[in-house]
C-alpha cells in the first residue's frame, strides 16, 4: 500500500514485514523515531516479537548476537556514537556468522557535536566483516531492509542498511510498503544452520588456536564474494516482485558518459539533476551511483569506468591523512585497468556534518574537473581558508 | 526445600549424582571456578544454556572444536553476559521454548567491572536468567590484576606489595539486591549444598536471580591446591565472605553463623597476603566487624518489612488504555 513515510519510518515498516522475533535496540538521534515506531509496533501486536529495551548501543547489538545465536531474528538499530559504541560486537557479529540487520542512520562522529549526515560512521566499520547497504530514498530503505535479510540468512553475514540523517531519516516520501503475504512468500523463516540447541549441545565463539582462526575468516571473505552474487539476484527478484529491481550499483545516464560523478545515498537525488543540466548544455555527464559497498562490486566498477575520461568521487566522509573513503575503493578497484583505460580521477570531499551538497556544488565540482581547474587528487569542497593549519597545531576556527 | 547447614555433614552430600561438566576440561588443579561450574550444572540440569563472557572459564570450556560442558555453551565478549542472557532467553520466549534456564556465567571483573552497565540493565528488567560471579577477587584470567572485587591488602600484579590494594571489596550483593530483583545470594563452595540449594531456588523464581560464588584460585591467591575449599570454608568462618540471601532486596537471611574463626587462619593460607603488617590484619578486622553490623542491621529492617505488594492487573475488562498526549 502507498504512504508517506519518513526514511525511519520506512525502516520501521520494514521491519515489521521482516517478522524480526527479537529486537533490541537503544534511542539516537537521528535513529530514535525507528525504534519508537517499531516499539509501537510491537506493543500494537503488529509485530510479534521481544523487544530488550536495552542500556547501551552496546548491549542492543550483544543482545542481537546473543538471540540470533539462539535462532531468532533479529533487529537492531543505531547511528554514530552508538555504531561507535558498538564497533566490539560488530566484529563479533560477522565473526560469529549472523545474519543480523542493523539500520544506522549516517550522522557525523563527535567532536564536535553533530547530529548531522556523514558517512564517516558507517565506514568506520567497513573492515568489519558486515555487509553494508546505502541507500538513496525512503523506498529504496524498505526494500533494501526486506533484501538484507534475504541476503544476509543466505551468506552468514550481517547487514547494515544505510541512510543519510535527516535528509533522509526525517524526509516524508512517498512509499509503496509491500503486502505482508508479498514479503512472506519472498523471505522464509530464518533456519540457522548452527545455534544453541539442547538436542545437540556445541560451543560457540570459543578459543580458536592459530591453526584454524585462519580458516574461519577465510570463510569470512568468501562468503562476501558469493554474497556479491546473491545481492544481485535478490534484486533482480525483488524487481520481479514489485516492479523495483535494484542491482550493487546505479547507473545514470552512463552510456556515453565521459565525466562521471560517483557518490552514494541521497546526494545521488541531487546529482540527477545536475547530470540532466550538463547533458541539456552538451556535456556528456553520467551518475555512477554506489549502493552495496561491503561487498565491494570492484570488478563492475571497474568495467563501468573503463575508457571515460574524467571521473569525480564525492565522499561525504574522510580517512583522515589520507582520501576520502568511495575513492580510496575506486582508485584500488581501477588499478588493474591498462594505462589506456584509466580514467582520470578527483576525489572531493563534501558535505560532511550535514553541510549541504547543492546543484551548484555538484555541479561546481564537475564542471571544475572537466574544464580543468580542479586538478588536485583531493579537493575539500566549499571550506572556509585554513588559517594558520599549515603548522598542523591549529584546530579550531 | 531448605537444606540446614549448619548440620552439615561432608559425607553425606545430598548433591545429584550426574555430571554435566565433562572431564578434559583446562582448569588448573584446585580451581574453584570449575568445581563451581560443576556443582551449578548439578543443580541446574541439562535443560540450561551456558553464557560464558571473557573469564577464565573462556578458557576452562576448552579450545574450537571442543568443550567440556554437556550444554550449549555461548561464549560472548567481555561486557555483554547479562544481556547475552537476556537475548536466548528473548529468543526463547519468542519461539515458544519453556522449560530452559539460561545460566550466565561470569568472572569478578565481567561482573563488578566490566559487565556492570550490562547486568545493571538486565536486572532493572527483570529478565528472567540467572546470573553466577564466580568471584576469584582479581583479574586471573590475564595474570592477577586487580579488580574492584579485590580485597584490602592483598597483592595483584597491578597492586604490588610495596602499594597492596587500599581499597575494600565492592560489595555486589547488596548491589543487586538494591535493583529488587527477587533473589540474590552469596554462596562457597566449602558449602556445596548451600550453594545447590540457593541455585534451585533461583531457578523456581521467574526474573533476574544473581548468586555471588566466592572461589578459590591457586595461582591468583598464591595457595596451595590442596587448599582451596579449606580457604572457601575459612572465608565464611572468619566473617570475610557472609553467607546469606535476600529476597526482593528486602528480607536477608543470614544461612550460616560463622565461628569468627581468627582471620589469621584465613590469610596466612594465601600468599597474597603474607606482606601484610598488622595494622593490615587490624584494618580487616574493623571492616569485617562493621560489615557484620550492617549485614545485621539489614537483617533487621528485613524481618520489619513486608515483601513487595502482588500487582494489580488491569481488569479484564477494561483492556484498552489511553495513549499519553503528544
Amino acid at each position: 500500500m502507498r504512504m508517506v513515510i519518513k526514511g525511519n519510518g520506512a525502516v520501521a515498516h520494514a521491519v515489521r514485514l521482516a517478522r524480526p522475533q527479537v529486537i533490541s535496540a537503544y534511542p539516537i538521534t537521528p535513529q530514535t523515531s525507528i525504534i519508537e515506531g517499531i516499539a509501537s509496533m510491537v506493543a500494537e501486536g503488529k509485530i510479534d516479537a521481544r523487544f530488550i529495551k536495552v542500556e547501551s548501543e552496546h548491549s542492543a547489538l550483544a543482545g542481537c548476537i546473543a538471540a540470533e545465536s539462539a535462532g531468532a531474528r533479529t533487529f537492531t538499530a543505531t547511528s554514530a556514537q552508538g555504531l561507535a559504541l558498538m564497533h566490539e560486537v560488530i566484529h563479533w557479529a560477522a565473526g560469529a556468522r549472523l545474519p543480523i540487520v542493523l539500520a544506522n542512520v549516517n550522522r557525523a562522529m563527535a567532536p564536535g557535536w553533530s547530529i548531522w549526515t556523514d558517512q564517516t560512521d558507517s565506514l568506520s566499520q567497513r573492515d568489519t566483516g558486515w555487509m553494508q547497504v546505502y541507500c538513496q530514498s525512503a523506498q529504496e530503505v524498505v526494500d533494501s531492509v526486506i533484501q538484507a535479510y534475504k541476503v544476509s540468512e543466505r551468506v552468514l553475514l550481517p547487514t547494515m542498511v544505510i541512510l543519510d540523517a535527516f535528509f533522509l531519516s526525517h524526509t516524508y516520501e512517498d512509499v509503496e510498503v509491500p503486502e505482508p503475504g508479498l514479503v512472506d512468500g519472498f523471505l522464509p523463516p530464518l533456519d540457522l544452520p548452527q545455534k544453541m540447541d539442547l538436542e545437540h549441545p556445541a560451543a560457540l565463539g570459543n578459543l580458536v588456536f592459530p591453526d584454524r582462526y585462519m580458516e574461519f575468516r577465510r570463510k569470512m571473505d568468501l562468503a562476501h564474494q558469493v554474497a556479491l552474487g546473491v545481492w544481485d539476484e535478490v534484486g533482480r527478484e525483488w524487481g520481479e516482485l514489485t516492479g523495483r529491481p535494484y542491482g550493487l550499483v546505479e547507473q545514470y545516464r552512463m552510456d556515453d558518459a565521459e565525466l562521471v560523478l560517483v557518490t552514494a545515498a541521497t546526494t545521488a537525488s541531487t546529482a540527477r539533476v545536475v547530470i540532466d543540466a550538463l547533458r541539456d548544455e552538451g556535456v556528456a555527464a553520467g551518475l555512477l551511483r554506489l549502493r552495496v559497498f561491503r561487498p565491494f562490486p570492484a570488478d563492475l566498477i571497474r568495467t563501468i569506468l573503463a575508457d571515460r575520461k574524467k571521473v569525480v568521487i564525492l565522499d561525504r566522509n574522510c580517512s583522515f591523512g589520507h582520501h576520502g573513503i568511495f575513492h580510496q575503493e575506486i582508485k584500488s578497484a581501477l588499478y588493474e585497468l591498462p594505462a589506456g583505460q584509466q580514467p582520470e580521477m578527483h576525489g572531493v570531499i563534501a558535505g560532511l556534518g550535514g553541510r549541504d551538497v547543492t546543484v551548484e556544488d555538484l555541479r561546481g565540482m564537475l564542471m571544475g574537473v572537466w574544464e580543468g581547474r580542479i586538478t588536485k587528487p583531493v579537493t575539500w569542497w566549499n571550506v572556509l581558508e585554513a588559517k594558520g593549519a599549515e603548522t598542523g597545531a591549529v584546530a579550531m576556527g | 526445600m531448605a537444606i540446614d547447614i549448619t548440620t552439615y555433614d561432608p559425607k553425606n552430600l545430598h548433591l545429584p549424582e550426574f555430571d554435566i561438566l565433562h572431564s578434559g576440561h583446562l582448569a588448573c588443579p584446585g580451581c574453584g571456578a570449575a568445581l563451581g561450574m560443576r556443582l551449578a550444572l548439578k543443580a541446574l540440569g541439562p535443560k540450561t544454556m551456558v553464557v560464558i563472557p571473557a573469564c577464565c572459564w573462556a578458557v576452562i570450556n576448552g579450545p574450537y572444536p571442543y568443550e567440556a560442558l554437556g550444554v550449549p555453551v555461548l561464549q560472548v565478549a567481555f561486557e555483554t553476559a547479562a544481556i547475552s542472557a537476556s537475548g536466548i532467553r528473548a529468543a526463547l520466549d519468542a519461539q515458544g521454548k519453556e522449560g530452559i534456564t539460561v545460566l550466565a556465567w561470569a568472572g569478578d571483573g565481567g561482573t563488578f567491572d566490566i559487565g556492570f552497565q550490562s547486568l545493571s540493565g538486565a536486572a532493572e528488567r527483570n529478565d528472567d536468567i540467572i546470573y553466577v560471579c564466580y568471584d576469584n577477587e582479581a583479574y586471573m584470567n590475564t595474570g592477577i590484576q586487580r579488580s574492584s572485587a579485590t580485597p584490602y591488602g592483598a597483592w595483584t600484579t597491578t597492586t604490588p606489595v610495596e602499594s597492596p590494594k587500599p581499597e575494600p571489596k565492592k560489595n555486589m550483593v547488596e548491589i543487586m539486591a538494591e535493583h529488587r530483583v527477587p533473589y540474590t545470594a552469596t554462596a562457597s563452595l566449602a558449602f556445596p549444598e548451600d550453594f545447590v540449594r540457593k541455585l534451585q531456588k533461583a531457578q523456581s523464581i521467574r526474573g533476574a536471580k544473581f548468586i555471588h560464588l566466592w572461589s578459590s584460585c591457586p595461582p591468583g591467591h598464591k595457595s596451595e591446591e590442596r587448599y582451596s575449599i579449606r580457604i572457601a570454608r575459612l572465608a565464611v568462618e572468619t566473617g570475610v565472605f557472609p553467607l546469606y540471601e535476600v529476597d526482593y532486596g528486602t528480607k536477608y537471611t543470614i544461612n550460616h553463623e560463622p565461628a569468627f574463626t581468627d582471620i589469621n587462619e584465613y590469610l596466612k593460607l594465601q600468599g597474597r597476603f603474607r606482606h601484610l603488617k598488622p595494622y593490615h590484619v587490624e584494618n580487616m578486622r574493623r571492616n569485617i566487624e562493621w560489615e557484620w553490623k550492617r549485614l545485621r542491621a539489614k537483617v533487621e529492617m528485613g524481618e520489619k518489612l513486608p515483601l513487595p505488594p502482588a500487582p494489580v492487573h488491569a481488569p479484564v475488562d477494561e483492556g484498552e488504555h489511553t495513549p499519553p498526549a503528544k
